[in-house]
């Protein structure tokens, strides 16, 4: 896994003056190259995470390494990362090229050699036509693509992307996230992306990262989290998943692998939502326990059930994953 | 029947918009544009040292334009406005980028907003006046240089000169440029700063590139405020002077002192055009309107 370019948090803690702590004692190995999403509820500490490896908090203990050095102390510019902000605070008095080249304006590059750089990088996310525009002229996905190519000119090992698509409309925000999928393998840097979208997550990660409560609470390849979620908390917030507590102890089963099935176990069904290619039955099993059957709609339109009915809800008992307390 | 009572609304409506703008409208004509007519006829008449004469003769302008005091004294005008200007934006830009940037909470930054407004709670004429026995030649000031052997003689220059006249603007009308500095500052979104530090700019590099352009038109409000203010004072360089020095307030205030009312207008009228050619031109660097 390791490779020397690789980004490492060793023991990172951030306390704030208050006393609170967002971020307690994380380390993980994020591997270069890779798009990484940072999932968690607000307020888990994935923002404050993502804020440390740009330099725009201080880290209170621990360490930050990129390519096998500390970077903690150094200033954001200097640390090989660039971000790419949540509202993409672009410079509302420059124009489109001037935002984009406002990191080689910083440096001394002279005009004309800074704005062929800049017209570059707006070739690369496809806005050359927009270059003598102010912000407040584009719109929210144009926005973006500006914000993306001021981040990527200083020449990034790591792009740090906080919760970049929350802005956009749903239908945008599809399509910007296979931009930015695009991007990153055309690329070959690493994306770190601070997200509370699951579905987010899963579709563009090559590593999720999930944290609650200042911790990672699993990481692993989009796929192993969603499948074999570790504890409860991953198991509901990366959702289709029910927690059922059976005798043996607490277990996960995906909501698709609920069936109706004649010598299953009783249950009432409470609500029945059409959802297209599923119809996503809600029942309360023995031990009031909520269970989420996702059926296809063909076999539950073979027998609809409505609330209040009896039914009975089987799974294979092999697809049972045992979760950690 | 729906289309006439339709009609009825608009015409309501339009009667509504009429009236509410009606009472401010009669208060500036009344107050505002009367006088100033009455200004610009009576500049036009003539006086005697005895009577004024109602005529329409441009006698005074002549007088005045004429008249080499009248360019000194101008000069004079816009060199007090000039450097008043200048220390009063940097003192305001500092203080108010210190409690925008500096003073992360919100009350102390009302705290020591409020501090800078303390002046403001006695007249102009007081403040002015309590600056006589601090500058005066046996004053605090002298006497302190004094005795610190900092100074062998007191100094002269303290009290009743251009350094005294331009203390006192600078001390009475900083807090005007504080004030509009500070709101266009507090409108600044920290992420900018943010992504200013992350492209590699330094702090001086944020204040010139991110913090200034975005303040212009703070800056030009302030400044507006200042120049105005400046050119249109009497009071303060004849406190502050000992009447050495001249502005053209004084020189309209001397002449109404002597009843030559025409005399007065004309040069009023003058300074009007000054005035209103000065924010002209401000306004044409930057538009202040998205800030209202």
């Amino acid at each position: 896994m390791r490779s020397g370019h690789d980004l490492e948090l060793v023991h990172v803690t951030k306390r704030y003056a208050g006393g609170a702590v967002a971020v307690d004692n994380v380390s993980h190995l994020f591997a270069a190259g890779s798009y990484i999403c940072l999932l968690g509820p607000s307020g888990c500490g994935k923002s404050s995470t993502l804020r440390m490896i740009a330099g725009h908090e201080t880290v209170t203990d621990g360490a930050i390494l990129l390519s096998g050095k500390d970077i903690s102390a150094l200033p954001p510019a200097k640390r090989g990362t660039a971000m790419m902000f949540q509202n993409y605070a672009l410079f509302p008095h420059l124009s489109v090229l001037d935002n984009v080249a406002f990191s080689l304006k910083m440096k001394g590059v002279d005009a004309a050699s800074r704005h062929a750089s800049a017209g570059k990088m707006l070739e690369l996310v496809d806005m050359s036509a927009f270059a003598a525009r102010l912000p407040a002229q584009l719109s929210g996905g144009q926005q973006q693509r500006v914000a993306l190519a001021r981040a990527l000119i200083t020449g990034p090992q790591v792009l740090l992307l906080d919760e970049p698509l929350s802005a956009l409309d749903p239908f945008l925000r599809i399509r910007m996230r296979a931009e930015l999928k695009k991007l990153q393998r055309e690329l070959g840097i690493s994306f770190i992306h601070v997200t509370h979208g699951q579905d987010e997550a899963l579709a563009l990660a090559d590593e999720i990262v999930v944290m609650n409560a200042a911790q990672i609470e699993q990481a692993g390849p989009a796929r192993e989290v969603f499948n074999a979620p570790k504890t409860e908390f991953v198991a509901r917030f990366m959702g289709g998943h029910n927690v059922l507590s059976l005798p043996r102890g607490r277990f996960a089963i995906r909501a698709d692998a609920v069936r109706l099935d004649a010598e299953g176990h009783e249950a009432v069904v409470t609500s029945v939502e059409y959802q297209g290619a599923h119809v996503a039955l809600n029942a309360r099993a023995a031990g009031d326990q909520d269970v989420l059957a996702l059926i296809p709609e063909a076999i539950f339109f073979a027998d609809p059930k409505s609330p209040g009915d009896a039914i009975r809800l089987a799974w294979d008992e092999k697809l049972l994953h045992p979760l950690n307390a | 029947m729906a289309a006439l009572s339709k009609a009825n609304i608009l015409k309501s409506n339009n009667l509504t918009g009429w009236l509410l703008a009606a009472p401010l409208a009669l208060v500036l004509a009344l107050f505002l544009i009367l006088p100033i007519c009455l200004i610009v006829v009576v500049s036009f008449w003539q006086a005697t040292e005895f009577s004024i004469i109602p005529a329409f003769s441009f006698e005074n302008y002549e007088f005045l334009f004429g008249s080499s005091v009248t360019y000194t004294v101008f000069l004079n005008t816009f060199k007090y406005a000039a450097i008043t200007w200048a220390i009063t934006l940097v003192i305001g830009f500092t203080i108010a980028y210190y409690l925008a940037f500096h003073i992360r909470s919100q009350t102390w930054q009302t705290v020591f907003f409020l501090l800078c407004t303390v002046p403001f709670w006695t007249s102009n004429i007081i403040r002015m006046i309590s600056w006589i026995p601090f500058l005066g030649r046996n004053g605090i000031a002298n006497s302190a240089l004094l005795s610190w052997g900092v100074i062998d003689e007191p100094l002269e220059w303290l009290l009743f000169s251009d350094f005294a006249v331009i203390l006192a603007f600078v001390h009475l009308y900083t807090l005007f440029m504080v004030v509009p500095i500070f709101n266009t500052m507090m409108r600044i979104d920290r992420s900018l700063l943010e992504a200013a530090n992350d492209a590699g700019a330094t702090g001086f590099q944020t204040l010139t590139n991110v913090i200034i352009p975005l303040c212009k038109p703070g800056i030009m409000i302030g400044s507006i405020f200042v120049l105005t203010l400046v050119m249109g004072d009497f009071i303060t360089v004849r406190l502050m002077s000992g009447s050495q020095s001249a502005n053209v307030g004084r020189l309209i205030s001397n002449d109404i002192a002597l009843l030559q009312y025409p005399s007065a207008s004309a040069t009023a009228v003058i300074l009007l055009i000054t005035v209103l050619l000065m924010i002209s031109a401000l306004l044409r660097l930057v538009d202040i309107r998205k800030e209202l």
